[in-house]
């Protein structure tokens, strides 16, 4: 059958017969890096036509209709446009770290991919901390945000790497709390075998109210952590103008802005994983039969869905929702979130001793 | 007590959350709601009502016949300067000089459609025209003499 | 500029708002000096967009200067345009027939209702939720229809003129008008589930931008913003001019001062000129659209003052003449650059995105406080 985990392992097996054992990882890391990039291109195309769309049906408008069958090439448009912009450097801006940011905000992206699992046995890097490394690498992402506003020599800029600092500084505490209820279920940092885990179905159904609890947490932390609207005080174009990057353009802002959605993508597929069960396909109990219809669809598939069911809701409050101030929305972590998930995962820790899940 | 406040507190502003989310839902799913007007692919069915005010036009008939007397009540009443009237001496076939237009100047770059010329003609020679597509790329193009060459005043039109 | 950067103490930071700047919806300048996220004083800079109405109508005869105030408050253009024509009247002492006023009054009302839900769709947007300002120019649009329709545009419509109205009214006007009605009323409840319930958006508002029935008189604030504070001024109430006297509707009254409180005093409003719609929509009497005028007015020697209730508050038109075809002096009172001054004294102490939700509940249109 073709699936992602057989072209990879023939491959494999192919490119082992030909060359040695080194020759094999080095040609190996070049396909992954490719494919990575390539899957970042096309995460950008997707997503930003996806969101354009998303936004214009709840706004009872017709979205991107031109180019393109159903304006399905638009986004590859506002890339080209991108592409050909000036892309300029303020006066009185630090140049160095001004033209390294955007860099950082990709490479940091590009990092977190590494763990995540697509499809059946398809990894970048199976590695025995996957949870632990993917909170660690995406608090990083500030550092990018810092760095453009700092160089960028400009008010608006600083203040809102500033808020965006802050933001996230206070984020990461709820969304890793609540991933850790996961880890305390499962026992394992893997994400590998957090997927094998929920075999038996997922942590959302098995975990009764104590994970659903953790997911709301989580989806609300990540949406600040990835500064989405209603958390996006970083960009703030109402207050900011546009934060951290107003003055940045062309690529040096396309690279920001993709940074944005593959980040989205990312914390949407951690958040798939852990209380989704990734790749793992839907059962009910003893239907076998239905059972049987739901492993007959791919693996990828179900990853891909479960993944754009959760952008799908972080646009929708993007979409919806006027934006916190600066005082509310650390109110809300250290007053709301953070007391509820220490609580919450006190609860999950009973649960799991007890072994009250399914 | 606190608690059971706080309790509340969470759950009323979960609830007024979700109700907003089920509003863009329901606009997410039924799309019979959109009211885009695709403009330039829509010009056939498009039509404005009979009394928008897009430029001024002067009514010709078939014998390339108009109503204006130069009189110039309209280019009196307007505000912005928009119209310079131009008149000349026709001589009449009995050998008698009478008033008429040589050109009505009208100027589309200065005008603000507040319809005082057209209220302030006697004989109702101008109109409003109901066109509003009026970009161009010289400037000069949007000045316009409204007679038509070769037009003289109708009949009977005092 | 200079001696404001010397006199800011250690930790603040001036910011330039403006001219070109999301928030301000137009070219309004705030130079705002921040500690932090917190305002210490906010000093608005006017200018960008003056155009000496007051100064061109002077050259412009009476009937004509009339389209010029459409240029100033453009939102709520005809409210601008009645004040004028009621100020002429008064000196030129023309009894407008019963028709035109009720035409007048409906037009007026259908004003305030799309430049309210013009506000508050922008004021959504300024405090971050994008979709709401579609759905509020979805009823705005309706009702610029049916002022295209009638009055032949859709935003300067100059339809109003000294002794009347321009043109009768279309004959599809009552039906469409009552249309607009059924739509709003199905679809204002959402105002509620998007905008007003929402937890964010009321703490947001709540407490924010307090200004105090005091202050709020002190500072000739006007319209909805001194309303929400408790103080009684409605012109309609208080001086009554066309046919507001014989009308049924209520005077909104917030007392809490705060950007939530005139939040609602606008929302509320919007009910009300649908009240005063339905009542007026099947009783348009019989009748001249136009009182029988003279082609060139002159005004009598004198000073004259008419003072209505835009969408913003009061506006008046002080008129001096000299008995001549043009007006000596001109002075409109615009609503806007009164409620601007407060500004200022509600934004102290607050965070930078209270900034943005002050100057949304003040409803702010540039061009009429920089005339």
């Amino acid at each position: 059958m073709l699936s992602f985990s057989n072209i990879s392992k023939s491959i494999d097996s192919g490119l082992r017969a030909t060359f040695d054992a080194t020759w094999t990882m080095v040609i190996e890391m070049v396909i992954a890096g490719v494919c990575v990039i390539s899957l970042f291109a096309i995460l950008g195309l997707v997503l930003v036509l996806m969101e354009r769309k998303v936004s214009a049906w709840m706004q009872i408008r017709l979205g991107p209709n031109r180019v393109g069958p159903k304006g399905m090439l638009q986004s590859l448009a506002d890339t080209v446009k991108l592409l050909v912009k000036e892309g300029m450097t303020p006066d009185g801006a630090d140049k160095f770290l001004f033209n390294l940011a955007p860099f950082i905000a990709i490479i940091v992206a590009m990092l977190l991919m590494a763990p995540i699992a697509f499809a059946k046995d398809f990894q970048l890097w199976d590695m025995n901390i996957g949870v632990l490394y993917v909170s660690a690498v995406s608090s990083l992402m500030v550092i990018s945000i810092l760095m453009a506003g700092w160089a960028s020599n400009n008010k608006y800029s600083l203040m809102g790497a500033m808020r965006s600092g802050a933001q996230i500084v206070s984020y990461e505490l709820s969304a890793g709390l609540s991933i850790l209820s996961i880890v305390v279920l499962t026992g394992s940092l893997n994400l590998n075998d957090i997927i094998l885990s929920q075999a038996n179905g997922w942590w959302i159904f098995k975990g009764h109210i104590p994970v659903m609890i953790a997911f709301i947490i989580f989806i609300i932390a990540v949406t600040a952590e990835t500064n989405r609207a209603p958390f996006d005080l970083a960009e703030a174009e109402s207050e900011l103008t546009a934060g951290f990057h107003t003055e940045y353009s062309g690529m040096k802002f396309a690279l920001f802005f993709l940074a944005e959605y593959v980040n989205v993508f990312i914390v949407c597929a951690i958040g798939a994983t852990l209380f989704f069960g990734g790749w793992m396909p839907f059962h009910i109990g003893h239907w076998e039969g239905f059972n049987q219809v739901m492993d007959f669809i791919p693996s990828s598939v179900w990853f891909f869905g479960k993944t754009f069911f959760l952008i799908f809701l972080i646009m929708w409050f993007r979409w919806t929702f006027p934006r916190l101030r600066i005082d509310q929305l650390l109110n809300l972590e250290w007053k709301y979130l953070l007391p509820i998930s220490m609580f919450n995962l006190l609860l999950v820790t009973a649960m799991a001793i007890l072994g009250w899940y399914f | 007590m606190f608690i059971v406040k706080y309790i509340k507190d969470v759950f009323s502003g979960l609830k007024s959350l979700a109700v907003g989310l089920r509003r863009t839902l329901y606009y997410f799913t039924h799309h019979k709601e959109i009211i885009t007007q695709q403009y330039p692919d829509n010009r056939e069915t498009l039509h404005l009502p009979e009394r928008f005010k897009g430029e001024v036009v002067m009514l010709h008939d078939e014998n390339n016949e108009h109503a204006c007397t130069g009189c110039t009540a309209c280019e009196l009443a307007c505000p912005n300067a928009t119209i310079k009237i131009i008149t000349k001496f026709d001589i009449s076939p009995e050998g008698k000089k009478k008033k008429a237009i040589d050109k009505f100047v009208y100027h589309l770059e200065l005008c603000t459609m507040c319809n005082l010329c057209i209220v302030a003609c006697p004989t109702d020679a101008i109109k409003m025209a109901q066109t509003f597509e009026h970009s161009v790329y010289n400037r000069a193009d949007l000045t316009k003499v409204l007679n038509k060459p070769g037009s003289k005043i109708r009949e009977g039109v005092e | 500029m200079v001696e404001e950067i010397g006199r800011t103490t250690e930790g603040d930071v001036i910011i330039n708002v403006g001219p070109q700047h999301p928030a301000t919806h137009g070219v309004l300048h705030l130079l705002i000096t921040i500690n932090g996220e917190t305002i210490k004083k906010v000093e608005p800079h006017l200018g960008f967009i003056h155009r000496s109405i007051e100064k061109m109508c002077e050259s412009l005869s009476y009937r004509q200067f009339i389209y010029v105030t459409s240029r100033m408050d453009y939102l709520s253009s005809h409210i601008n345009n009645h004040a004028c024509a009621l100020c002429l009247e008064k000196g030129l002492q023309i009894e407008v027939p019963s028709r035109a006023q009720v035409i007048r009054v409906l037009m007026d009302e259908l004003t305030r209702i799309a430049s309210h839900e013009l506000w508050w769709g922008a004021m959504a947007m300024d405090l971050g939720a994008f979709t709401p300002f579609f759905h509020a120019f979805r009823e705005r649009e309706t009702i610029n229809d049916i002022m295209e329709e009638t009055c032949g545009a859709r935003l300067t419509m100059n339809y109003i003129v000294p002794g009347g109205v321009m043109q009768d009214i279309h004959p599809n006007f009552q039906q469409r008008v009552k249309d607009f009605i059924s739509l709003y009323k199905s679809k204002v409840g959402e105002y509620d589930e998007l905008v007003t319930g929402n937890i964010i958006f009321q703490n947001r508002m709540k407490g924010v931008g307090y200004l105090s029935a005091e202050d709020a008189i002190s500072f000739g604030c006007t319209g909805p913003t001194a309303r929400g504070s408790g103080v009684t001024c409605d012109i309609r109430k208080l001086y009554p001019y066309e046919i507001y006297e014989q009308l049924q509707f209520d005077e909104i009254l917030e007392t809490a001062g705060d950007s939530f409180a005139r939040y609602m005093v606008r929302v509320r409003e919007m009910n009300q000129s649908i009240r005063i719609i339905e009542q007026l929509i099947d009783n348009i009497p019989e009748g001249d659209f136009q009182a029988k005028t003279k082609a060139v007015l002159k005004l009598p020697k004198g000073e004259f003052y008419q003072r209505v209730e835009t969408a913003r508050g009061e506006f008046g038109v002080y008129i001096v003449s000299e008995g001549g075809t043009t007006p000596y002096r001109i002075k409109f009172r615009s609503p806007g650059f009164s409620n601007l001054s407060a500004l200022d004294h509600m934004a102290r102490g607050s965070k930078l995105g209270d900034l943005v939700a002050m100057m949304g509940t003040l409803d702010l249109v540039i061009p009429d406080i920089d005339r």
